[in-house]
């Protein structure tokens, strides 16, 4: 590593991370590290909360008529499995990845704005409380959480309709963690334009950057929706404004417009960052170059534009006319070109290389797999006759699945066992982390597969019980039990956490051999990050280096 | 463009997105001519007019501050962004004692959709006047102790471009709500 490059910004101090050890220097951190830490963690507690009220939803479905959860509870328990897992999992998880690894990977010392991130941070969390705090804010069954669904449809969630305060905490939740996505997006936005190292021009920049950019852009224009729809909600709630009442004027349907203007986009959110750590993983474990570098970007640029003109598509059965249908319908289908861009790119990049099928790569390769069906379950939605059919039935839960578990999830699970050594010093054990692997493939599958059969034959989402009819009963059953075998998997997960951070092997700078600046430091890397930069000559700087 | 400048251009963006939304509420059910929508006659137009002046003259005296920063002539900059932060006062009173006067005549946020959208949409426009308000008294604040303590250029930059698009903002729900009958 000669011809050494200096990192920008020196000019500004920098917190030690080891100085003042202690809680204290979690909490009052700027450093991106810390930070990026305490979203995973924070989201790794909901993502058991969340994982929770699943496993509580199938006890529940297990047996027809069953009285193990009442109708009230069932209501509040899918509303807040719904919510935690977008906005209290996925999200912080994707945005705590990035805040970890971008800065690294574009050779910066930190984010281009260490204390807003930190205020990022403490936002979402104060917004991730104040929603769960409402299970013990008392309502008129005992427990007010709010109870209307993630999309919290309107007039349900007026007080007319809803007198208990979950939707009040809802919506003040929820306008908490809109702020935080947006400065975080914000940050990372300008960190990733501004705080490059240089000869990382935007050509070079690694895949999993762009779409954390992309990413970022989608969320500035996309959030501002969400905010303004929990405001007039609140408004609704608090000061008896009709934005949403029909009875007074209002228009619920204005909802369904606001909402989705932010819902659909939201979709990409997570999904696009997850394209970006496949995009890392298999590259990595194929020994080549990603093929079709400027595809996967590019592609992502479309997906995010049209992301912004699909929403529609989630309002097919309000009655908005057959003109406004079919041109939904077309640039929904339309997203299944860029996405399908990159499915030939990841399975291009595999194609003849060197492949090592650790943890992580049978994730990314799984990725493959299961996001494709969810992909085109998709395109069937996008069918306007087959929408009719299925909608709101256990089809629309079997198709989200795939793509936020078989998609997002999965490849999170790649992105953990891929950056847990450069995080932690420490690998995470592949034998158990191969077991968990084919754990979460049959649980995965076991529970979400048969929902496609569920729904087909009728069964609606979000009933609380249902009727013995023929079918029904089994199928619940084993999706039940691929339910509580997801459950086992996340045990064995947070097994696998402590047993590998206690007694992992260690993993030393580049365990992996990857070709991006976050291997070039030490693992877990220095308060500042990097002493030295190696130059930048190409896509795979580190490559370069070791095989050049 | 430097971080600062930058991160304030995505900011108003993203803000930009977020009043679309409320005045697309205003649009949406004033378009409906719905009953109740009727309050409009309640709106002295030439008396906001006349506010709305006050607020873009505020633009100027901005620019006029940013150009007497650019030449480091602090203490005609402090007098100008002073005069805007007066300028911008007086815009809030104007709206402050329109909403006294509106609430007197029982014409609420809770009234009716006019109410609700008028209120909404008026309010958010003010909070961020309030706000860009406290970070100009910040600026001034510094200004009158000279060169040593201002914020480099584009802090101030930063600044006085949010409050451009502020008196935007405001041109828009000027013509929408006062203009459009």
């Amino acid at each position: 590593m000669n011809e050494a490059v200096l990192v920008p910004e020196v000019n500004e101090s920098l917190p030690s991370i080891r100085s003042n050890e202690g809680m204290l220097a979690w909490v009052a951190s700027v450093d991106h590290k810390q930070i990026g830490i305490l979203y995973l963690l924070t989201a790794l507690l909901f993502f058991l909360v969340g994982g929770l009220e699943a496993l509580l939803i199938r006890i529940q479905l297990f047996f027809p008529n069953s009285a193990f959860l009442s109708p009230e509870m069932f209501n509040q328990i899918f509303t807040m499995h719904g919510t935690t897992m977008i906005f209290l999992v996925l999200m912080p998880m994707l945005f705590g990845l990035a805040t970890y690894v971008v800065p690294l990977m574009i050779g910066a010392r930190d984010m281009a704005f260490p204390r807003l991130n930190a205020f990022s941070f403490w936002i979402f969390c104060f917004g991730a409380f104040m929603l769960n705090f409402s299970f013990v804010s008392g309502g008129s069954i005992g427990n007010g959480a709010p109870d209307a669904g993630w999309f919290a449809y309107a007039p349900l969630t007026e007080v007319p309709f809803n007198i208990d305060p979950g939707m009040d905490y809802w919506a003040l939740g929820i306008l908490g963690l809109g702020v935080s996505t947006l400065t975080s997006s914000l940050n990372l936005i300008v960190t990733i334009l501004k705080y490059r190292v240089p000869g990382m021009t935007m050509t070079r920049l690694p895949l999993f950057v762009w779409m954390v950019l992309i990413t970022a852009f989608l969320a500035v224009f996309a959030l501002p929706s969400l905010n303004a729809s929990a405001i007039l909600l609140l408004f609704d709630r608090k000061l008896h404004t009709m934005f949403f009442l029909p009875q007074l004027g209002g228009d619920p349907v204005l909802w369904q417009h606001y909402f989705w203007f932010f819902g659909h986009p939201e979709v990409y959110i997570l999904i696009l960052p997850a394209f970006g750590v496949i995009s890392e993983v298999i590259p990595t474990f194929s020994r080549k170059p990603i093929y079709g570098y400027e595809f996967v970007a590019g592609s992502a640029v479309a997906i995010a534009f049209l992301a912004f003109g699909v929403w529609i598509h989630h309002m097919f059965t309000v009655g908005l006319g057959q003109g406004i249908y079919f041109v939904f319908a077309a640039t929904s289908m339309l997203i299944a070109i860029p996405t399908g861009i990159k499915i030939f790119n990841w399975i291009a990049t595999m194609w003849q290389g060197n492949i090592r099928f650790t943890t992580s790569m049978m994730f990314a390769t799984a990725f493959i797999i299961e996001f494709t069906v969810g992909g085109l379950s998709g395109v069937a939605f996008a069918t306007i006759p087959i929408d009719w059919q299925l909608t709101d039935s256990y089809f629309v839960v079997a198709h989200l699945h795939y793509v936020l578990f078989g998609g997002t999830v999965f490849a999170l699970f790649a992105a953990i066992f891929y950056w847990f050594p450069k995080i932690t010093g420490k690998k995470l054990n592949e034998r158990l982390g191969k077991w968990q692997f084919w754990l979460t493939v049959i649980g995965f599958n076991l529970t979400f597969l048969i929902q496609h059969f569920l729904g087909i034959i009728g069964m609606p989402r979000r009933v609380y019980t249902y009727p013995d009819e023929p079918l029904w009963t089994p199928l619940n059953q084993v999706s039940s039990i691929g339910a509580f075998l997801l459950g086992i998997m996340v045990l064995m997960f947070l097994v696998n956490l402590i047993y590998s951070l206690k007694r992992g092997e260690i993993a030393g700078d580049n365990p992996w051999d990857g070709s991006s600046l976050e291997w070039a430091t030490s693992s877990p890397p220095p308060p500042e990050n990097f002493t030295k930069v190696p130059p930048i000559k190409s896509r795979r700087p580190l490559w370069d280096i070791n095989h050049g | 463009m430097d971080k600062t400048k930058l991160s304030v251009v995505i900011f108003i963006l993203s803000e930009s997105i977020f009043f679309i939304f409320l005045i697309a509420a205003y649009v949406f059910f004033h378009g409906r001519h719905l009953q109740g929508m009727d309050a409009h006659a309640f709106l002295d137009v030439p008396r906001t007019g006349f506010f709305t002046a006050i607020l873009l003259a505020s633009s100027v005296t901005m620019m006029v501050a940013m150009m007497f920063f650019r030449k480091e002539k602090f203490r005609l900059m402090s007098f100008f962004t002073f005069l805007t932060i007066l300028l911008g006062a007086i815009f809030l009173y104007g709206q402050g004692s329109e909403w006294w006067g509106l609430i007197q005549q029982d014409v609420t946020i809770s009234r009716n959709l006019f109410g609700a959208t008028f209120f909404t949409l008026t309010g958010f426009h003010g909070f961020h006047v309030f706000v860009g308000l406290i970070m100009l008294t910040i600026i001034w604040g510094f200004t009158l102790k000279g060169n040593k303590c201002l914020p480099k250029e584009n802090a101030v930059d930063s600044i006085s471009l949010y409050w451009h698009f502020v008196d935007g903002v405001w041109i828009v729900v000027f013509t929408v709500i006062y203009l459009w009958k």
